[in-house]
């Protein structure tokens, strides 16, 4: 890796560590990478605790941290789900994702981790990944009665219903989102640079139909 | 004739059931809107539910929709009671994937307001867990440090609460000479005075060691097992502090102590807080005696803008600066999780770039989000009026944690 240049936090050098943990998983490892200082293991699915409990209890992960869900909706599997590791006595932090899809469900860690009941619950709310074993997946940041997982590519910014207070009915009803004006999504690519589409008019230098 | 005696309700063979009770979401010592579905058993808690996400505005799908720079003042409006701590992890994990230099001018400055943030946060959480507990005065007291704290932020960016000061590669502008004075002269003067004058009715206070000592005790393997972090961890006896083992910015170059409790109840977190504030006053001393001159934003014309001179003078710069408001910066493909510690405990930002100029997806790791799923645990076998103790040393602010 090049020099470090930036002033994020520093824990303990990476070197070497990824030699170690890949090697410790052995075959339960599918790709891993070091980039920009980050250490991110690829599991298999179906070996998610099991690869955890090995980081927690024989290399010193001791929390977990967060667990994060992604959405690459042109992939096969489209969602990662993305477990966040600290060890506050080596000062070390690693990744350890797994990907799935909408119906495959991924293994509970709330087994290994209390705190883990919640982060699945929110990955579940956010992207609709279902986790199998957790007994307690409920919604937990979306209104009561949501329906749609909002964090999916796929899922508009505005939303589908919006609520407001009805004075006729004397309580708060749900409503088809009404815009009275397009949502506007700027696109400031450069066309030089980055944008693949054609604008207006340019296919006529093609030799396109005018 | 023998004296007839009325019998007591709650004795014989009579059997109470348990009763459930909604706390919140419109509840004055709740810290916002959280609603906890109850279940009491008389006034001993059984069971605690806390429902999250009334506040839940859907801030990493609208990050996701914006530039990187555009995305910034939504960090401001997490945590609304530190809003520079939120920016300063969302800034690092660009600049991690970017691999840019900072100057050394703007470390200071990140890393002092930061503090400024910390003791600004902790006056609040202070002044609002003595008063959850029934203490009023304190609450006022620490209130007009606050409010020293929001004039200093006024005059360091020209917003109170909502800064969006600190920015990729630097921060948004120098701040003026008077003002680093000031804060100078705050922290020896007014500070301690007005916030050891708040202590001392509060720290040996009967009534208030009656409220938070032996309340809600977590062992060392339940605060790491429930992911704690911050004060939280420390209160548990752990040193555990990211800016002490992870130093970001000018860290690693300062002085200070970790303060940690012995008991890990209400009252330990209480006191780490009152201990951090004095702490975070030594850091400022420090970063005041030690703050070179110097620019306060990355010279890559590519991520931080031009001066306004600078603009009116350069062709190259104008199109920078009208690049940069309009497209933003591409950050390359990557993804980093980036975490600090904010005044909460660990703020985390975990950043995934495809290379183009928005996010594709920015996970924010809030602090009170393991800590109040914990609260079941913390409270059970407590007494009802003890929940809003252990909410208040939990410092959970909504705006974080719903998101």
């Amino acid at each position: 890796m090049s020099e470090v240049l930036h002033s994020a936090p520093k824990f303990v050098s990476n070197e070497g560590v990824l030699d170690t943990l890949v090697s410790a998983l052995g075959d339960m490892v599918l790709s891993s990478k070091e980039e920009h200082g980050e250490i991110v293991i690829t599991v298999k699915r179906d070996e998610i605790g099991r690869a955890i409990k090995l980081l927690r209890d024989e290399h010193e992960y001791q929390q977990l941290v967060e667990i994060a869900g992604v959405d690459f909706p042109e992939r096969t599997e489209r969602f990662e789900v993305v477990y966040m590791l600290l060890s506050l006595t080596k000062n070390h932090r690693v990744m350890v994702k797994l990907s799935t899809d909408e119906n495959t469900p991924v293994p509970t860690v709330t087994t290994l981790w209390p705190v883990a009941g919640w982060l699945e619950r929110e990955v579940f709310d956010m992207y609709g990944v279902k986790f199998a074993g957790n007994n307690d997946l409920r919604r937990n940041l979306t209104d009561y009665g949501f329906s749609g997982h909002p964090l999916r590519k796929d899922f508009p910014l505005t939303g589908y219903v919006e609520l407001r207070y009805s004075e006729e009915e004397k309580r708060v009803v749900y409503e088809p989102v009404e815009l009275a004006q397009d949502l506007r999504q700027f696109d400031f690519l450069s066309p030089w640079e980055g944008s693949e589409y054609v604008l207006p008019g340019d296919e006529k230098a093609e030799g396109g139909e005018a | 004739m023998s004296v007839q005696l009325e019998e007591s309700p709650t004795t014989g063979d009579e059997v109470i059931t348990n009763y459930t009770i909604n706390f919140g979401p419109q509840h004055p010592a709740a810290h916002g809107v959280l609603r906890m579905v109850m279940e009491l058993d008389g006034e001993v808690i059984e069971r605690i539910d806390p429902h999250v996400g009334l506040l839940h505005r859907g801030t990493e799908k609208l990050i996701e929709n914006k530039t990187y720079l555009q995305a910034l003042p939504y960090f401001d409006r997490l945590d609304y009671c530190s809003p520079l701590a939120q920016e300063y992890s969302y800034v690092l994990a660009i600049e991690k994937l970017l691999n840019i230099e900072v100057p050394i001018r703007a470390q200071y400055l990140r890393t002092m307001f930061a503090e400024l943030t910390r003791i600004c946060n902790h006056m609040l959480n202070i002044g609002a867990h003595v008063m959850d507990v029934g203490a009023m005065t304190p609450n006022l007291w620490v209130f007009e440090l606050r409010e020293d704290c929001m004039n200093f932020f006024e005059r360091m960016s020209g917003a109170r609460m909502h800064h969006a000061y600190l920015r990729p590669g630097g921060v948004h502008q120098d701040v003026p000479e008077k003002l680093l004075v000031d804060i100078g002269e705050w922290v020896d003067g007014r500070l301690p005075e007005l916030i050891g004058d708040a202590m001392s009715l509060v720290m040996d206070n009967r009534i208030f060691k009656q409220r938070n000592v032996d309340i809600a005790v977590v062992s060392r393997e339940d605060a790491v097992a429930w992911g704690f972090s911050g004060p939280m961890i420390r209160a548990a006896g752990i040193p555990w502090d990211l800016r002490k083992s992870q130093p970001y910015d000018v860290y690693d170059r300062m002085e200070f102590e970790i303060p940690v409790g012995t008991n890990s109840d209400c009252y330990d977190r209480f006191m780490v807080r009152v201990k951090e504030v004095y702490e975070s006053a030594k850091i400022i001393k420090q970063c005041l005696a030690e703050m070179p001159e110097g620019p306060i934003a990355s010279t890559d014309g590519k991520v931080s803008p031009p001066k306004r001179g600078e603009m009116k003078q350069s062709m190259e710069s104008l199109i920078h600066h009208f690049k940069l408001y309009t497209e933003g910066f591409h950050v390359p493909a990557g993804e980093v999780y980036v975490a600090t510690e904010s005044p909460k405990g660990e703020f985390g930002v975990y950043l995934v770039s495809d290379g183009s100029n928005k996010p594709y997806r920015c996970k924010i790791r809030p602090t009170a989000f393991s800590h109040l799923q914990a609260m079941d645990m913390m409270s059970k076998g407590h007494m009802l009026p003890d929940a809003t103790a252990i909410l208040g040393a939990i410092d959970v602010v909504f705006g974080e944690c719903d998101r």
